[in-house]
């Protein structure tokens, strides 16, 4: 096998047909012929922009493109040059600084500037600070959704109602205007009823991850498997379509008993299964997820495949209900929800999953979803009796990833596990 | 017999240990861990079978009825300076003719015959300095070959030099240059010949009450007992250089974990402060690591923040603990980061406070980080073990004592003299248990 063939990334048909929709939405937001609207990945409005004719852009997929494509680093720095310090959330820098170098999309063409700024922020109050920085760029109109933090664990009708009203008397109107397209609630319902198809076939193949050997990687192949849905997507036949074939190839790895793809080729051994929380790594993606696949370790549930909806917890996109059922998705991300219900999830994947033990890579410039892991991960511990452990790593920064460190806390992790498992037959 | 090693391939240093099928330790060996693992690795092994050897010997020793406990003791003494002697002078030579080699390559066309002879004259005086340093009772402050020859070097160097009229400068980069050679060869030579060499000084100082051939042939019969490398596990940062299969290596965590439960069985939290990182580490009554927590991106609280103190002070590192021992109050450094701390202490240097007093601070600092790295991993629960090199700076173990108390209470902390063999020693369990369990 010559260098270059070893150097190539192996891709699911899915996988480049994912890609494939991800570039066709950039290009439309790149063409200038459309309105485009920017708003933030967990509880958008996806049909909703639809229903107006607009073009989803959001600034963290953008990010995490960047990252991937190791630009981020040169944009998160230009940031820190014009003023943002060290700290701050590095998704909010690399877009700050994508936009000093002309917001230039992955297609090498420039992404204009939004007509509409639609703030809904679920868990995050970043978001509020990200967007006001935007607004003062753009100077283009900003209209907000306030979720409600889901403080006790539950969500209350009055929290629905007032999810409903703020979409009814503020979002709608805003979008009514700035697109001059009067609102259609059946075009909304009927986009409703594909985005829950799509659903169904995603938590379909999110779960499973129950099997063994897990056919999916529910972390670092969960990226690709959420994007459509989580992007500007849901609601359109493109992703009911591409949700029918990942589903199939799940099937057909299910029937062969083979593991997921990963960049290197199948995954056959699998000596640990895990449960992650927190979202990925992007800068290093690849050498992030070889530390993974090289000991032999699949992850079969993760938490960040559900920071654009907890389908998986059994809400779907309901077409009868389409306002209502569009606030309560607002509702459940998975990072509007408080520590004891994220602790309750963890602790559920552990058993539901069969998992060895739980992960969690710590964000060091997200606060919003770093604070209280470590209590978190105590509690999954004492719970389940499982290992868990925990590594430290950035969004799109990439200073704050340090193989060497990653990969010393991984491999004694696995280790642990190991052992773990050794003493406890010993004991039987 | 059977000889199971770990070595502990450190940022700093290399630590071994060999250990017999019954899990007692035969012996241990240190060297720096330089730029170059390999070598390291095989010198820190090398040094642990000089000490196991040194073990059996005793023991063939203890056999000798005309032999009271404290004559063997001497004995083992004497033959182990006698070694070190001996290893020493071997590697000055290799110094001297690397050293000589690398004249040509000076930018003092025309010098190279007076420079020669000024090395002749230079490694002639070390060799008769040489063995003051081994005698019994000598100080050294360090045992690597690296430091004390350096040290003696720029000595008579200085001396050579305004003699023969060569240059200081070009004599000293001369060691610069043939010491990372000379480092990076594992010591060559017979063991065994060192050893009947050490053991023939030990005889001619005739001290010794027994029959010197009864002495000879228990020396002789420990040096032929075969020490097989049966297993071999390796740790540490340079793990991953050691020419193993993957199974024979293991995360330095375990290995501090396993090794601090074989030294203090009721352990249950385990401090490492080694050059790189700080852990902190939970284990079961079997010595399984249940969680641990490290250092994040930066060396802050580290051995290499002492280090680094140290570089700013113009300070040796093991000197930082005796002096900051004295202190009569501790100034407060907030800062545990490696760069913060030279302008804190330069600060305070200015403030007029006193260097005993800040260097208090910067151990209380350490320590304090440590403690936010142990609870991150769930608190100290009784006993209580401290690891690594940090545990030798009896500052540093001061800070510790008084800040568990305050935050955990009555806890007993255990600190082993040879802590900083415990990951070698945890890894040379785990090579035993891979074969005998």
């Amino acid at each position: 096998m010559s260098d270059k063939a070893k150097s190539e990334v192996i891709k699911e048909p899915s996988m480049l047909k994912q890609k494939e929709m991800i570039a066709s939405n950039y290009e439309r937001l790149t063409s200038g012929k459309e309105k485009t609207v920017s708003t933030f990945v967990p509880g958008n409005l996806n049909e909703l922009i639809m229903c107006f004719d607009m073009v989803n852009n959001l600034p963290e997929i953008n990010a995490i493109q960047n990252g991937m494509r190791k630009q981020s680093g040169g944009m998160i720095m230009d940031a820190e040059k014009s003023g943002h310090s060290e700290d701050v959330c590095t998704y909010v820098k690399a877009d700050i600084g994508m936009m000093g170098r002309g917001n230039i999309a992955p297609n090498g063409k420039p992404i204009p500037p939004p007509d509409l700024l639609l703030l809904s922020y679920t868990g995050c109050f970043t978001f509020m600070k990200w967007f006001e920085l935007l607004r003062h760029e753009y100077k283009c109109p900003t209209v907000m959704l306030h979720v409600p933090y889901e403080g006790d664990g539950v969500i209350t009708d009055n929290m629905r109602d007032y999810v409903v009203k703020q979409l009814k008397t503020e979002v709608i109107p805003a979008f009514e205007k700035i697109s001059g397209v009067k609102f259609d609630i059946d075009r909304l319902r009927e986009y409703l009823a594909r985005s829950a198809k799509a659903e169904d076939d995603l938590v379909w193949c999110l779960e499973a991850g129950k099997n063994k050997p897990s056919p999916i990687d529910a972390y670092f192949g969960g990226v690709y498997y959420i994007g459509p849905v989580f992007s500007a997507f849901r609601g359109t036949q493109q992703a009911v379509d591409y949700y029918t074939m990942l589903r199939g190839e799940v099937e057909q790895r299910i029937k062969e008993k083979r593991g997921p793809i990963t960049p290197d080729g199948d995954m056959n051994e699998q000596k640990y299964r895990l449960i992650v929380e927190g979202p990925p790594n992007w800068t290093h993606f690849r050498e992030f997820w070889k530390l993974f696949y090289d000991e032999g370790a699949v992850v079969v549930a993760s938490t960040y495949t559900k920071v654009g909806g907890s389908y998986d917890l059994g809400f779907r996109h309901d077409p009868d209900r389409p306002l209502e059922s569009m606030a309560e998705y607002c509702l459940t991300c998975y990072t509007n929800r408080n520590l004891p219900a994220r602790v309750d999830t963890l602790v559920d994947y552990v058993g539901e999953y069969e998992a060895d033990g739980l992960l969690i890579n710590s964000i060091k410039s997200c606060n919003s979803f770093s604070a209280g892991q470590l209590m978190m991960m105590r509690e999954v511990e004492r719970r389940t009796g499982k290992p868990a452990a925990f590594i430290e790593t950035d969004l799109v920064d990439p200073r704050y990833f340090s193989h060497a460190n990653v990969k010393n806390r991984l491999e004694s992790y696995f280790q642990m596990i190991d052992q773990k498992r050794r003493s406890s037959s010993a004991a039987a | 017999m059977k000889g199971y090693i770990g070595i502990d391939l450190g940022s700093t240093t290399t630590k071994a240990v060999v250990m017999d099928e019954t899990g007692s330790v035969l012996g241990r060996g240190i060297t720096n861990s330089r730029s170059n693992y390999d070598t390291a690795s095989q010198v820190a092994k090398q040094e642990a079978v000089v000490d196991a050897r040194l073990a059996l010997v005793r023991r063939e020793l203890m056999d000798i009825a005309s032999l009271s406990e404290d004559d063997v003791v001497d004995l083992v003494k004497g033959l182990e300076s006698g070694f070190r002697l001996e290893q020493f002078i071997e590697q000055l030579g290799d110094l001297e003719s690397t050293c000589k080699g690398n004249v040509d390559a000076t930018r003092h066309k025309g010098h190279e015959e007076g420079l020669r002879d000024a090395l002749t004259t230079l490694f002639g005086r070390l060799r008769e300095d040489v063995v003051g340093l081994f005698a019994p009772g000598a100080k050294r402050k360090s045992d690597f070959f690296r430091d004390l020859a350096g040290t003696r070097y720029m000595h008579f160097g200085e001396e050579v030099a305004s003699e023969t009229g060569e240059s200081f400068d070009t004599l000293i980069n001369l060691y610069d240059k043939s010491i990372i050679e000379v480092e990076n060869r594992p010591p060559a030579g017979d063991m065994s010949n060192k050893f009947n060499r050490a053991l023939n000084r030990v005889l001619e100082q005739g001290n010794i009450k027994a029959d010197s051939s009864q002495i000879a042939t228990a020396v002789k019969a420990a040096l032929e007992v075969p020490i097989d490398e049966t297993y071999v596990v390796g740790t540490g940062y340079g793990r991953v250089r050691l020419p193993f299969p993957k199974e024979h290596i293991r995360s330095e965590i375990l290995c501090h974990g396993l090794g601090a439960h074989l030294m203090f069985p009721k352990t249950r939290t385990v401090l490492d402060i080694g050059g790189q990182d700080t852990k902190g580490i939970q284990i079961d009554d079997k010595g399984i690591v249940v969680n641990f927590q490290m250092n994040d991106r930066c060396a802050a609280g580290t051995g290499r923040y002492l280090g680094y103190v140290a570089d700013e002070m113009n300070m040796g590192l093991h000197e930082l603990g005796p002096l900051a021992m004295k202190a009569t109050k501790s100034v407060r450094i907030n800062s545990t980061c490696t760069v913060f701390a030279g302008a804190e202490l330069r600060d305070r240097l200015a403030l007029g406070e006193k260097r005993e007093d800040i260097l208090a601070g910067l151990h209380r600092a350490i320590i304090l980080r440590a403690m936010s790295i142990i609870s991150r991993a769930g608190g100290i629960t009784d006993e209580f073990t401290f690891t690594g090199g940090v545990a030798k700076n009896e500052a540093a173990v001061k800070e510790l004592e008084q800040l568990v108390e305050e935050n955990y209470g009555k806890v007993t902390i255990n600190i082993d003299p040879d802590s900083i063999y415990t990951g070698a020693l945890g890894a040379a369990e785990f090579a035993r248990r891979a074969v005998e369990e």
